[in-house]
């Protein structure tokens, strides 16, 4: 939401689409108290994400997963200097009214939690924070840009170790943008069609071949190597949710992955912070969880 | 001569994009050989402390801090002001600084995101759309420091020699102006 106090304006798309720019090259980390947020901080995270659970144990533990205590997010807040996130439920405005009053920085409408609205996503126009949402294609990301969002991530399939569902999603919306450049005019009538999104939205990316807002990596992310390779395929950064504190030495690891995510064209760098880093987290292969367990389903 | 645009994290590639839009070609610095390609530095902004670390890791302090005091041009706009200030208020306590110009800023001093805003702000260069994100404040001028713009009486652009300074994003209000008028900093020095 847009206010204009004398000549100055807070919430207009600029200054939201302006925070993700900042995010760009970094690491966001999922944290689930403050000595978690001071070791992502330490380790140079450029934000963390406030939540009582990981996504690894959202899964393990079934049931509603919903917004955190408040309480979490404060003793967060007031524990780093970084921008502080914080997850909704899909289609829950009124979780996001809460977060928005207690000053968090930037709102996660997420498919991690339990949805709330079966058929709307958050009018993030209603908000001076930004959001961010996921997406597993084009189609779904431009819907979400349609709606308010500043930034969008990848899905991937969080809490699982394993990142083939963020490169699947990546892949698909970037290999979408390459071939709606080479579209002609009449051909993105069709494309906004097949991806049941905004016209304009299609029509502006086959003029300036990039996404709208910036476009950022998620789901599964839990080695240096993986953050490096979500990069080369052309995130801009990326969110580690339960890759870190779910591993043997999350403060080195988080370090690692920090390095990674601005060398990402480096090898030798990959290769050297990717040395002695310990156990990761085991991770899950997609077999393994079937159809219904599946986060990156919930969205429409 | 040759730009360089510091790319440890934060927005460099807008500022890329800035720069492109008039014409120069910038080089993205993560490392110690591509800061030796470059005759100026673009510090952008992003977050201030994970920025400070990488410098360590990637072994770019002492180097550009030594390219600082030998006049190399720079400027930077909100965590990059922060790098380059004198004094860091409100900062991590192990955050350091290039000290190269004579300002203390507080870190976030606008506030949080829900206080970020955009505004019309005066300058000696032009008027600008000034994007503001969680900003740092400019809190105190030194004596060999001209403030070049403000807004609501306070400075947000400075200048010290070779050094200039914005507690504002111009590269995210599509004006290049400001990138002309460090370009020109940089192209003068070159005839000395």
């Amino acid at each position: 939401m847009v206010s204009t106090n004398g000549s100055s304006s807070t919430g207009t798309q600029r200054v939201k689409r302006g925070l993700a720019e900042m995010l760009k090259g970094g690491v966001i980390m999922d944290v689930v108290n403050s000595e978690q947020a001071k070791i992502a901080e330490d380790a140079g995270a450029c934000a963390v994400m406030a939540l009582e659970r990981v996504p690894a144990d959202i899964r393990r533990d079934g049931g509603v997963a919903r917004m955190s205590d408040p309480e979490m997010i404060i003793a967060i807040q007031a524990s780093v200097h970084i921008p502080v996130m914080a997850k909704v439920r899909i289609g829950h405005f009124v979780e996001a009214q809460i977060l928005q009053s207690l000053g968090v920085d930037f709102i996660d409408e997420s498919e991690v939690l339990t949805p709330a609205d079966e058929t709307h996503h958050i009018d993030k126009f209603d908000f001076t924070i930004p959001f961010v949402c996921g997406a597993t294609n084009l189609g779904e990301a431009l819907r979400r840009i349609s709606e308010g969002a500043a930034l969008i991530r990848s899905k991937g399939e969080a809490g699982t170790g394993n990142m083939v569902e963020a490169v699947r999603h990546l892949r698909s919306i970037l290999g979408d943008i390459r071939k709606i450049t080479q579209a002609d005019s009449a051909e993105l009538f069709e494309w906004a069609k097949r991806l049941q999104a905004p016209l304009s939205l299609v029509q502006e990316i086959a003029e300036t071949g990039k996404l709208q807002v910036p476009l950022f990596a998620a789901g599964g992310i839990a080695t240096p190597a993986d953050a490096a390779l979500a990069m080369q395929l052309g995130a801009e950064t990326v969110f580690v949710g339960s890759g870190i504190f779910k591993s043997e030495n999350a403060a080195p690891r988080a370090k690692a992955i920090v390095e990674a995510t601005t060398h990402f064209r480096d090898a030798a760098v990959l290769a050297r912070v990717s040395t002695g880093l310990g156990v990761a987290m085991t991770g899950i292969g997609m077999d393994e969880i079937n159809e219904t367990q599946r986060f990156a389903q919930r969205g429409w | 001569m040759q730009v360089g645009v510091l790319a440890l994290q934060g927005a460099f590639a807008a500022h890329s994009d800035c720069l492109a839009s008039i014409g120069v070609q910038s080089v993205e610095v993560r490392t110690p050989e591509q800061l030796s390609s470059v005759s100026a530095l673009l510090m952008p902004g992003g977050e201030s402390s994970t920025m400070s670390q990488l410098l360590e890791s990637s072994g770019l302090f002492d180097l550009i801090a030594t390219r600082i005091a030998d006049g190399m041009p720079v400027f930077g706009t909100c965590a990059g002001m922060i790098l380059l200030a004198s004094e860091i208020l409100d900062g991590r306590s192990d955050q350091r600084s290039f000290s190269a110009i004579d300002i203390s800023v507080r870190r976030n001093a606008f506030g949080r995101q829900v206080d970020s805003f955009e505004a019309s702000i005066n300058s000696s260069v032009g008027d600008f759309q000034g994007v503001f994100i969680r900003a740092p404040r400019i809190e105190r001028v030194g004596d060999g420091v001209e403030v070049l713009g403000s807004f609501n009486n306070e400075p947000v652009l400075v200048r010290q020699g070779n050094v200039l300074a914005a507690s504002f994003h111009p590269e995210l209000s599509n004006d290049a102006r400001l990138h002309e008028y460090f370009v020109s900093i940089t192209a003068n020095r070159k005839k000395v």
